[in-house]
């Protein structure tokens, strides 16, 4: 009996000022046939026990390989500030604001979170956080709905498969049609990413145009480390922006928890979901913060919320702040330089090798394919003996999520051939890292 | 005190060294124009920052955090520590759709197996999925489940989900985003569901009734089983909503009680830290009907021990991008074994015990909305100082003055100017007893000193908030001040 303070004379005491015989009386109202007989579960375990177990567990994932693997998830530097800052209790076992004067740390952390977002997407507005990018595109496009009263979406080529397929799963009764292609007539929204899931980068800035002219909104899905260096959803006229904020100080951890950011235009904030934070001041006249425009969500308006969201992802947003903060605007545009020259180099090198060409046909950010005259999927097992995770092999990715392929980009290339290689770079990658995963794959490539 | 961003002058924290390979040019047409006006601190500088933002918050390491509905129970370290061990932490979750990279997350893979299958174990459902990420997450998987169920079976006339008038707000969000039509149940004068009520709107077209069982009011649905008979003698299906699991676990299991499906609240429940409002999870539990049904893909166990991903015959597909919030999963599990079956089962003893402890002290003071015996937390009303001008929201900011979280307010609805304090198994009778003394304290300054109560919080960084200017003015992001936006 683990964190149970309660001593016998403690109980004794309690049940007089009750006035009832022993604990088991408080359970009068469950109807005895009802109540639980026994169960299967093992006996506790010590602290001691439990790191033993936890250690063989933890090493029989193989995380300290060398990753090449990226489809929207990045395997980034976390400065040590984020760890050593973001575990404090004060953060960690709070709740959501509710009483903001004892959550002034909660609340000012989101209004500077907000701030950050709207400076990284030079974006007017932003949420203090949804769960993840899949479900944050799934909210901005129940947004778009119901600021356009349309019934239609369509997805342009190049989507992440993996947001398509969260998207499907949460739409599922809404009767809306997703119409992959890219057309806005109609719609209520164009979702583009850039960069795309095949890593290709674009201006999308006639592609939102054409989505006013239509009365359609446009949704973009970015990468956030990319806008150290990309043009912003502002600069393209963006309406909504979604990110997955996991490469913003969050570690990959197997899954999450990941970080769903959410940035939009002044004009829509009352139809946007989550929580906002907005500054004001207390009754001395000081400055303060709160939750506002409450009105919106579901502990008040409950079946006619904007979302059912009820929670945040609070402290994966302040790991992105600190981590926002640490870099700053020097650092930002540094990572992001980075990773795109050492995917240049990267890309440079594979030019070299006999068998393996870059399919991309646009400039690329931090993430390219390469089409091997071997199966992709062979290729990543030999490489993995090598102690590298050399990528994603696009066509049984695919399959693996129930995905058909093969799938086209913006310009129409298709990508999912059988040697289609998906391979990510980021600043963690050095070069003779780069140079030996070259020389490996052309080991692999002539096995 | 300052905003991060008024406190740059152009310093840096941070430095990624110089770039080993060369530097590459990129088309200034795909560019963006000005950099972003991101902080320009120094290391320290963000340091002190955020510990200063940090002592400006409470949380159960500080304080006794008694708010209803949300079980703030102590968060075990040791739970945290495990949670950042490196093959957790640095595993990319991509590999799990690698054919021939997913033996790297086997560790993974069988804390998500393990815990899934005690989870049932606790809960009686048949099995259970890690993915929803939340609480409300796990509602939206349950009530999608029940919907591809009935229209599985043909049954496209099953279109309403009934839901109590005590419930959590998310229960009808997540029932309308899942496309039902919402329909209210009144609660009776004991609190709990009216039954006659209840049958009338049990029609062919109910697909779903969700219930929070014990309910919001603290107490235990006596009539469970009738409920459950009645719902599937019409052919819908049971949903428990688990935010109140603490209250019963090891006492009776909802899979026994005739529930079809559920979620759990891993942030509640099993200790992990709610994190200023997340991250949480919600796994989803299912019995027999839904299996099928479950979101995609699920660990399963191969004859050799080793671990696949397979997709249920009907699943509803993706909830998750992967299999939920691991690093939640792995601090609820550490949590579950060393609790072990038998400290499950003192959890909610000992959770009941402190609710009724505080009901007993401060009902005379502050009725209770239903007089009876509560489960793991009591709904109280300030109802009756309403006369001295003294709010449910006075109370609520006086009782930070004197050194504690306040209990939630003006939840549940059904309740006039309610108090619902949920103190959790965690806290000792001296914690609760000096928690009981302030709010009785408060109870006579209502009285004679009303004022008093007006004017707290006096000790909290800042006083009451003004709502109204922040709402009306929207000031939800700082501009940048040396540019047009």
């Amino acid at each position: 009996m683990h964190w149970i303070p309660a001593t016998d004379s403690d109980v004794e005491k309690m049940l007089q000022v009750i006035g009832v015989n022993s604990i088991e009386d408080l359970f009068c109202d469950i109807p005895q046939d009802l109540r639980l007989k026994d169960w299967k579960l093992p006996p506790s375990l010590t602290e001691i026990e439990i790191t033993k177990k936890f250690s063989d567990l933890s090493s029989r994932n193989s995380s300290k390989k060398i990753c090449f693997v990226g489809g929207g998830y990045y395997d980034h530097y976390i400065p040590a500030v984020v760890d050593y800052l973001s575990q404090r209790g004060e953060f960690v076992t709070a709740y959501t604001p509710y009483q903001p004067e004892c959550a002034q740390g909660t609340l000012q952390a989101i209004y500077e979170y907000q701030t950050a977002i709207c400076r990284l997407t030079d974006m007017e507005v932003s949420n203090a956080s949804l769960y993840d990018g899949g479900t944050a595109l799934f909210e901005a496009v129940l947004m778009a709905l119901r600021i356009t009263g349309r019934r239609n979406i369509t997805v342009l080529p190049g989507l992440n498969p993996l947001y398509l397929q969260m998207l499907k799963t949460h739409m599922a009764n809404l009767d809306v049609d997703i119409v992959e292609g890219g057309d806005p007539a109609g719609c209520a929204c164009v979702i583009a990413a850039n960069p795309d899931f095949f890593g290709n980068v674009n201006d999308f800035t006639s592609l939102a145009e054409k989505a006013h002219q239509q009365g359609a909104l446009f949704i973009i899905v970015v990468y956030p480390v990319s806008l150290g260096l990309l043009k912003t959803p502002g600069e393209m006229g963006a309406d909504i922006v979604v990110a997955e904020g996991q490469s913003l100080g969050l570690p990959l951890a197997c899954g999450g928890p990941y970080l769903g950011i959410m940035a939009t235009k002044r004009e829509y904030i009352r139809k946007m979901p989550g929580r906002i934070s907005a500054m004001t001041v207390d009754n001395d006249g000081r400055r303060g913060f709160v939750l506002t425009l409450q009105a919106r969500e579901q502990h008040i308006r409950r079946e006619k919320a904007m979302s059912n969201i009820c929670s945040n992802q609070a402290l994966c947003a302040l790991r992105a702040l600190i981590y926002l903060s640490e870099l700053g605007k020097s650092g930002i545009q540094q990572l992001a330089k980075y990773c795109y020259s050492k995917t240049e180099y990267m890309k440079k090198q594979l030019s070299k090798v006999k068998g393996a060409n870059v399919v991309n046909k646009s400039y690329t950010f931090n993430e390219f394919v390469v089409r091997l005259d071997k199966p992709a999927e062979f290729v990543v097992k030999k490489m993995n003996e090598h102690d590298i995770l050399a990528g994603i092999p696009i066509k049984s990715y695919l399959n693996a999520l129930k995905v058909s392929s093969p799938r086209k980009d913006y310009m129409g290339v298709e990508f999912g051939e059988e040697g289609d290689l998906l391979i990510a770079v980021t600043e963690k990658r050095s070069k003779e890292e780069i140079d030996l995963f070259v020389d490996k794959l052309s080991e692999s490539l002539k096995d | 005190m300052e905003l991060i961003y008024e406190k740059c002058r152009g310093r840096k924290a941070f430095d990624f060294g110089l770039l080993d390979v060369p530097e590459a040019s990129f088309p200034e047409m795909l560019k963006r124009k000005l950099p972003p006006e991101l902080p320009e601190v120094s290391e320290l500088d963000v340091v002190r920052h955020f510990t200063h933002l940090s002592r400006r918050n409470i949380g159960i390491d500080t304080n006794f955090y008694p708010l209803g509905s949300c079980t703030m129970k102590y968060n075990p370290k040791i739970a945290d520590l495990v949670s950042n061990y490196p093959g957790f932490t640095s595993s990319h979750p991509n590999l799990y759709y690698i054919e021939s990279l997913i033996a790297n997350l086997s560790g993974a893979m069988q804390i998500v197996y393990e815990l899934e299958n005690m989870l049932s174990e606790i809960s009686g459902m048949k099995e259970v999925s890690l993915q929803p990420m939340a609480g409300a997450h796990g509602e939206l998987a349950g009530v999608l489940m029940v919907s591809a169920y009935h229209k599985h079976h043909g049954n496209f006339h099953k279109r309403i989900v009934l839901i109590p008038d005590s419930a959590h707000g998310t229960n009808p969000a997540s029932a309308a985003i899942a496309g039902f039509e919402v329909r209210e149940i009144s609660s009776n004068s004991r609190g709990t569901l009216d039954i006659s009520e209840f049958k009338r709107e049990m029609t062919e077209e109910v697909a779903c009734v969700m219930l929070t069982c014990p309910n919001t009011h603290g107490l235990f649905e006596d009539s469970i089983l009738e409920i459950a008979d009645i719902a599937h003698s019409k052919g819908a299906l049971l949903y428990y909503d688990g935010a109140n699991l603490n209250a019963i676990l090891g006492q009776c299991r909802p899979g026994d009680l005739g529930f079809d499906v559920m979620h759990f609240n891993l942030h509640k429940t099993f200790g992990t830290p709610h994190g200023m409002g997340g991250p949480g999870a919600g796994p989803v539990g299912v019995g027999e009907k839904l299996i099928k049904f479950l979101p995609g893909p699920r660990v399963v166990m191969k004859e050799d021990g080793s671990f696949s991903l397979v997709y249920p015959e009907h699943s509803i597909g993706k909830i998750a991008p992967f299999l939920g919030h691991f690093l939640v999963a792995v601090r609820a599990y550490v949590y579950i074994l060393m609790q072990g079956g038998e400290g499950l089962k003192s959890i909610s003893r000992y959770a009941v015990l402190n609710a009724n402890y505080v009901l007993a002290r401060l009902k005379e003071f502050f009725p209770p909305a239903y007089d009876r015996l509560c489960m793991h937390e009591c709904v109280l009303s300030t109802e009756k100082y309403l006369e001295h001008n003294v709010k449910a929201l006075d109370f609520s900011k006086a009782i930070l003055d004197k050194g504690f979280h306040a209990p939630t307010v003006y939840f549940p609805l059904t309740v006039k100017e309610a108090l619902m304090i949920e103190p959790t198994e965690t806290e000792t009778k001296e914690t609760l007893d000096q928690f009981c003394d302030a709010m009785i304290e408060l109870a006579n300054l209502a009285v004679h000193s009303p004022q008093t109560l007006k004017e707290a919080p006096k000790t909290t960084p800042v006083g009451r908030l003004d709502e109204v200017k922040a709402a009306k003015e929207l000031n939800v992001c700082k501009q940048a001040t040396n540019r047009d936006v």
